[in-house]
């Protein structure tokens, strides 16, 4: 395997699919590490890194943060929200401040797109993309095709639709980027206000309406609906969205073939997926997070300059009695 | 001042279609004569052989920063970058701090200017109070001290109302409103080109929409006024489409387009590089086409720089964080020369006129005319020359250029104002 990720992971966009399948193949033996009564291996011990994190998050840090320290890493978390000081500053600052430090990996989330690409250049630390903006959160996209594979032993050929807020979604962005290097086909879903102009160019097929999204779907990945869209008038009311938008059940009993259900969190329960989806049959939100601490784990590995082919070795060491 | 003769360059001389090898005579600040074998007594003579000599280029839209932000440029360094670029005369928008909207802060620009003693400084004067949209800044008194035009750039003109009565008073002197056009709640958070790349790079786009509803308006406007409507850096080909139908009919409509709008497209703005963000944002590549084809066909009237200095360290943000704007004084003649010229879209004695002659007409300036009488105001441009933008050798305090480490061919190398030389690249060893 001559694939390797480079410096930084900001986005899939600039992936190639061997390096995204590098990435998912690598999570396979770490899921395997959580499942143990001692859930630690020493593949990252002695690395410092930095949990940096402009924007409230709950899911996505405490992720990080049990792949971290499964792996032996030693973490700081830095909260940045709500600074007087304007965010440009705050970004340059701290990017020297960081290197001045001597850390070895930055897990950044910042509200401006492009900021965790700015960081990357500016440091010599690994920079990973715990989500810049409207732009790439991709180490979601990567626990989603984890799991898309897990359910249905492949990604190639299956029909993938994103379905809400595809204009502002950075999960949406870094899904369709690493859905369609893996050759699925990948289709978008929501008000045509909240649809990028142009996107179609992308390759992707736009449905106007959810009951065309179900019947054309092998999965639906519902993206959760920023509460603000509504005040800033994208979309009249919750309780239309709901009804024009929402998951139902009696939706998705049309639908011509089994289909997976995915929502990479937090839900608004009632507004774009209605409970009795989320916890029906068909979801596979939960997977999701589990998932979510492999791949991370695979990614921090990975930049760390670790060997893929030494990943099920450096569990087993670790181990011991498995 | 001793009488200079350029002997031997090519003149072009956009006012009178002249364009021949001969010697231009530049006596007591004027423009002397124009013939082979001119001389005077006690003149020095340059040769120029080889060269272009030109009406100095006028550029109508920049932005000095002074007073308000002499860190990121002052009168006297934006002259400086002027000359270096072959400008003789820019014309200052009012967006400084405190706003230029009264006589005092008018002839401030003024004193500062002549104290530099490089390119002719025209103030735009602002057309509401504080450049806040609601009550009209005493254009007669701005006039009187010196304005040449009024604006609220870097702002849009929001109220229709302001800019119908802002139309029909400017008529008593004569000026032209120029117009930046951005319909704000469409714009509203945008940082670059609504377009396949925003959405791409998740930035919040700028529809050229946006741009277009307000330069539908104010056509409307100064046709209803018969006021004189100056639309700053269009970006879009409905813009151009809207003006070429409005000059069909006869509108007092000009427009102005950017070296950057003619030369680069929203594609610059990867990698988030902030030094492709500006306001309008860079478009599409039909849009480049569109602006090139009108700036030929005189649908779009002038080039102007749109010079918007910032220091460094704004410009080193998160894309969404930076401010708009880019410096253009210094690369302005030889990207277009490079895009138009040796693009083969316009031909060289076009490109004089429209960076030079057009202008001065527009703004009602003196300059862009190698006329006998006129002010001795010329450029001479090395369009043999080629040479590689390197922002750190620039004149301009600020170094926010979107076109560093370009290669570009055409380059002025003697600036004269009132007969004066201002900037030559004999004289100072080239940087």
């Amino acid at each position: 395997m001559t694939a390797t990720l480079g410096k930084d992971l900001v986005g899939l966009e600039h992936l190639s699919p061997e390096q995204i399948r590098l990435i998912l193949d690598t999570a396979e033996p770490f899921k395997e590490v959580s499942e143990r009564p001692i859930k630690k291996v020493p593949a990252l011990r002695g690395k410092t890194i930095v949990n940096l994190f402009f924007e409230a998050s709950t899911r996505t840090r405490i992720s990080f943060e049990f792949a971290e320290k499964r792996l032996s890493a030693d973490t700081v978390n830095v909260a940045a929200t709500g600074s007087s000081v304007s965010k440009g500053e705050n970004l340059v600052d701290t990017a020297r401040n960081l290197e001045a430090m001597r850390i070895d990996m930055v897990v950044i989330r910042h509200p401006s797109s492009g900021a965790a690409q700015f960081l990357g250049k500016r440091i010599r630390s690994n920079v990973i993309n715990a989500g810049d903006g409207k732009h790439e959160h991709p180490t979601q996209a990567l626990l989603d095709l984890l799991t898309i594979r897990d359910k249905r032993g492949k990604i190639a050929g299956l029909k993938v639709c994103l379905v809400g807020d595809i204009l502002h979604s950075r999960v949406a962005r870094s899904n369709l980027w690493g859905l369609t290097k893996l050759g699925a086909c990948v289709g978008v879903c929501g008000p045509s206000t909240l649809m990028p102009r142009g996107i179609e160019e992308l390759g992707v097929t736009v449905f106007r309406r959810i009951e065309e999204a179900i019947e054309w779907a092998d999965v639906l990945n519902v993206l959760r609906l920023q509460l603000e869209r509504m005040e800033m008038g994208f979309i009249p009311s919750l309780r239309e969205y709901y009804r024009v938008f929402g998951v139902t059940p009696e939706r998705l009993e049309r639908a011509p073939r089994e289909i997976i259900i995915m929502h990479p969190g937090p839900m608004n329960r009632g507004v774009e997926i209605d409970s009795r989806v989320a916890d029906g049959p068909h979801s596979v939100i939960l997977d999701q997070v589990t998932n979510g601490v492999a791949v991370r784990m695979a990614v921090l590995y990975l930049l760390a300059g670790g060997r893929p082919e030494l990943a099920d070795a450096a569990q087993r060491d670790a181990g011991g009695m498995h | 001042m001793r009488p200079l003769v350029l002997r031997g360059g090519r003149v072009i001389d956009p006012s009178r279609g002249l364009d021949q090898t001969t010697d231009l005579l530049l006596q007591d600040g004027k423009i002397a004569g124009i013939g082979t074998g001119l001389s005077a007594p006690e003149a020095d003579v340059r040769d120029v052989t080889g060269k272009v000599v030109a009406p100095g280029l006028v550029d109508v839209h920049v932005h000095l920063r002074e007073p308000g932000n002499e860190d990121e440029e002052t009168v006297a360094s934006g002259a400086r970058a002027a000359v270096a670029g072959g400008f003789t005369a820019v014309c200052a928008m009012p967006n400084t701090d405190p706003v230029t909207d009264n006589q005092a802060a008018v002839g401030f620009i003024i004193r500062q200017s002549v104290r530099a003693g490089l390119a002719r400084v025209y103030p735009i004067g602002a057309v509401s109070v504080g450049q806040k949209g609601e009550q009209l800044a005493e254009f007669g008194e701005m006039v009187g001290a010196g304005a040449v035009a009024v604006s609220d750039d870097g702002k849009p003109i929001v109220s229709g109302h302001l800019m119908r009565t802002a139309l029909e008073y400017a008529r008593t002197f004569d000026i032209p409103i120029a117009d930046h056009c951005e319909e704000p709640t469409l714009a509203a958070g945008g940082v670059m080109h609504e377009g396949l790349v925003a959405a791409r790079l998740g930035l919040k786009g700028i529809p050229a929409a946006a741009e277009e509803i307000m330069v539908a308006r104010d056509i409307v406007l100064a046709e209803l006024t018969g006021g004189r409507v100056h639309l700053c850096h269009m970006s879009t080909r409905g813009s151009v489409d809207l003006l070429r139908r409005a000059k069909e009919r006869g509108s007092r409509v000009t427009a102005e387009v950017t070296p950057h709008h003619l030369a680069l497209t929203d594609h610059a703005c990867e990698d988030y590089d902030t030094h492709a963000k500006m306001n309008p944002p860079l478009r599409e590549a039909a849009d480049v086409a569109a602006l090139r084809g009108a700036l030929k066909d005189g649908v779009i009237d002038c080039i102007a720089s749109d010079h918007a200095p910032h220091a460094y360290d704004e410009k080193d943000a998160a894309f969404d964080d930076a401010p708009f704007g880019v410096v253009g004084l210094e690369t302005a003649f030889a990207v277009a020369y490079t895009e138009l010229v040796q693009g083969g879209v316009l031909a060289l004695p076009e490109l004089v006129a429209r960076m030079s002659t057009v202008p001065a007409q527009v703004f009602h300036l003196p300059g862009g005319t190698l006329t006998p009488g006129a002010p001795a105001d010329v450029c001479v441009l090395d369009v043999a020359a080629r040479w590689t933008v390197d922002a750190a050798h620039f004149h301009s305090k600020s170094r926010n250029t979107p076109f560093q480490g370009r290669a570009l061919a055409g380059r002025p190398v003697l600036t004269i104002v009132a007969g004066r030389i201002v900037h030559d690249t004999e004289a100072a060893p080239a940087r």
